[in-house]
């Protein structure tokens, strides 16, 4: 557990960076954490980022083929708005914890 | 009389029917199990095929020959639930009804989920080892390659026995080492996952362990299409890697039935209490094995302790009792490392896999999360286990259905919510 600034209050965190209290998130802290992947947010950004943010309120397992499938994004422009790895940075920006794959 | 179905006849359904036949009253329940095949197939078996280190016919024997006396065998296709009425449809035109209903019909692989997989190349630079058919061709292919770029892939997540494409490259590893031929085969492991493993002790031991046997290790690797005309593979983000010979593990999904049943997840998975094994479709279907949506791994193992559990939950049920909340995720796989060798992991929802030793505190005779031979003769000592005693629904001594904490080396930090 660690504590990082964003949007110039303290939010807690585990060691790779990921919001441990959702309650802590807001608009700004997001824009703070894209800036440190690298991302600028967009209208569609914020769409897909609601989207995890609710699936994980309703405790639905998040995987890249679930995004696909959402409506609200395919799975290419998912890469393109969050390059590299999209599901984890999105998590990130989104303040919930690193999608694990079950197993 | 009251009427138990199961459906599906491999190793969870049998399992099942063996329990229940030994539990419920023959004057009061009658036991059916369908399934569409006749032969059971050791599926473990599967990933040693095509290194010639097994014989096919020791993977087959007759589906009949494990289901108990006194339980009806039925041989069809499942066509849907009616869950409203209690009823299966067979494709053949039978309807069966029941008062408590198994859902025990599996995963399968479906190449046909990424464009480019199941076209011309499919069984002939690209291969399969999850299908008996599939190990065949590819033990034919690998007698027969001369060396080359040798990519093992995993497509997506969750899969059936997640350690099994590993294993597949570290015996590869091991099989042209061999035949001598090891300096002209490029192995790479592709997988969706960050590392070897998703749970970090075990993707730290995985790790090391390719680095060991020089196979390359591509993660984060989310395949969006085979390009047969170039031989390579290419992800999402634009990746690409470059192949002569692909063995992957295609998307796998649960059986069609269930989609058609209209009762599926986005892969045909069936909606399950991941601690009480009763399905949230409706109170008197339960499901079991690789068929349920369960954050835990799609294994043998799983369902063999999650058969010990269910059977208690459904006499539970019928005596009206509150069902039991156990099923702690537990899982058990031995891991093949080449050269005679295997590690062990246990592990469970909360529990990460650990090193220490097992089933025995303080003596093993087993090692987790280490290779040693012993481990590798518990592999090969499974395949007796497997036919003999786990299908048949007999308890094996001294592992329980629940994990066990003792023997494992567990610092604080590392029970973790899942």
């Amino acid at each position: 557990m660690s504590e990082r600034t964003y949007a110039e209050i303290n939010i807690d965190c585990n060691e790779e960076g990921y919001l441990t209290d959702l309650d802590q998130w807001n608009k700004d802290v997001a824009m703070d954490i894209a800036v440190e992947e690298g991302i600028e947010l967009q209208e569609k950004h914020w769409e897909v980022l609601d989207y995890i943010q609710d699936q994980y309120r309703k405790e639905v397992p998040l995987t890249i083929r679930k995004i696909g499938k959402s409506g609200i994004v395919d799975i290419k422009t998912f890469y393109q708005l969050f390059p590299g790895g999209p599901l984890k940075k999105a998590s990130r920006i989104a303040g919930i914890p690193k999608p694990v794959s079950c197993i | 009389m009251k009427k138990l179905l199961i459906l599906g006849a491999g190793t969870s359904g049998t399992m099942m029917a063996n329990h229940m036949h030994k539990v419920l009253p023959h004057q009061e329940w009658e036991i059916s199990i369908v399934d569409q095949d006749e032969t059971h197939y050791y599926q473990p078996g599967f990933l040693f095929l095509p290194f010639d280190l097994i014989k096919s016919k020791q993977l087959k024997k007759s589906i009949k020959k494990f289901i108990p006396e006194g339980v009806h065998l039925v041989h069809g296709t499942i066509d849907r639930i009616d869950k409203e009425h209690d009823q299966v449809f067979l494709e053949n035109g039978m309807v069966l009804s029941y008062d408590i209903l198994i859902i025990a019909t599996g995963t399968h692989i479906a190449p046909e989920e990424i464009e480019g997989m199941l076209e011309d190349q499919w069984q002939e630079s690209i291969f399969d080892f999850y299908t008996y058919k599939g190990a065949v061709n590819l033990r034919n292919k690998l007698r027969m390659w001369p060396g080359g770029k040798l990519v093992v892939h995993i497509s997506e997540m969750p899969i059936k026995c997640p350690v099994a494409p590993l294993e597949f490259a570290f015996l590869s590893d091991s099989y042209f080492l061999n035949k001598g031929i090891r300096e002209k085969a490029d192995i790479t492991y592709v997988t969706p996952m960050s590392g070897a493993f998703t749970k970090p002790k075990a993707t730290e031991a995985l790790g090391h362990l390719l680095e060991q046997k020089n196979i390359k290790l591509v993660p984060d690797f989310n395949i969006e299409r085979v390009d047969t005309e170039n031989n390579k593979i290419i992800d999402y983000g634009g990746q690409e890697v470059a192949y002569d010979l692909l063995v992957t593990v295609p998307t796998n999904m649960g059986d069609e039935m269930v989609a058609r049943s209209g009762m599926g997840d986005d892969l045909n998975y069936v909606p399950t209490d991941k601690n009480t094994l009763q399905t949230k479709i409706k109170d008197n279907i339960f499901a079991i094995g690789d068929a349920t949506d369960l954050p835990a791994s799609k294994a043998g193992s799983v369902a063999h302790f999650e058969s010990e559990i269910l059977t208690e939950n459904i006499q539970r049920y019928i005596e009206g009792k509150e069902l039991k909340k156990e099923f702690d995720g537990h899982t058990n796989c031995f891991v093949e490392t080449g050269h005679g060798k295997a590690l062990l992991i246990d592990f469970n929802y909360t529990q990460e896999p650990v090193r220490g030793v097992f089933p025995f505190s303080g003596v093993g005779p087993l090692s987790l999360l280490k290779e040693t031979h012993m481990n590798h003769l518990g592999k090969l000592a499974f395949r007796w286990i497997y036919w003999n005693m786990l299908i048949q629904g007999k308890h094996i001594p001294f592992v329980t259905p629940t994990m066990s904490l003792a023997g494992k080396e567990i610092e604080e930090s590392e029970q973790v919510e899942s």
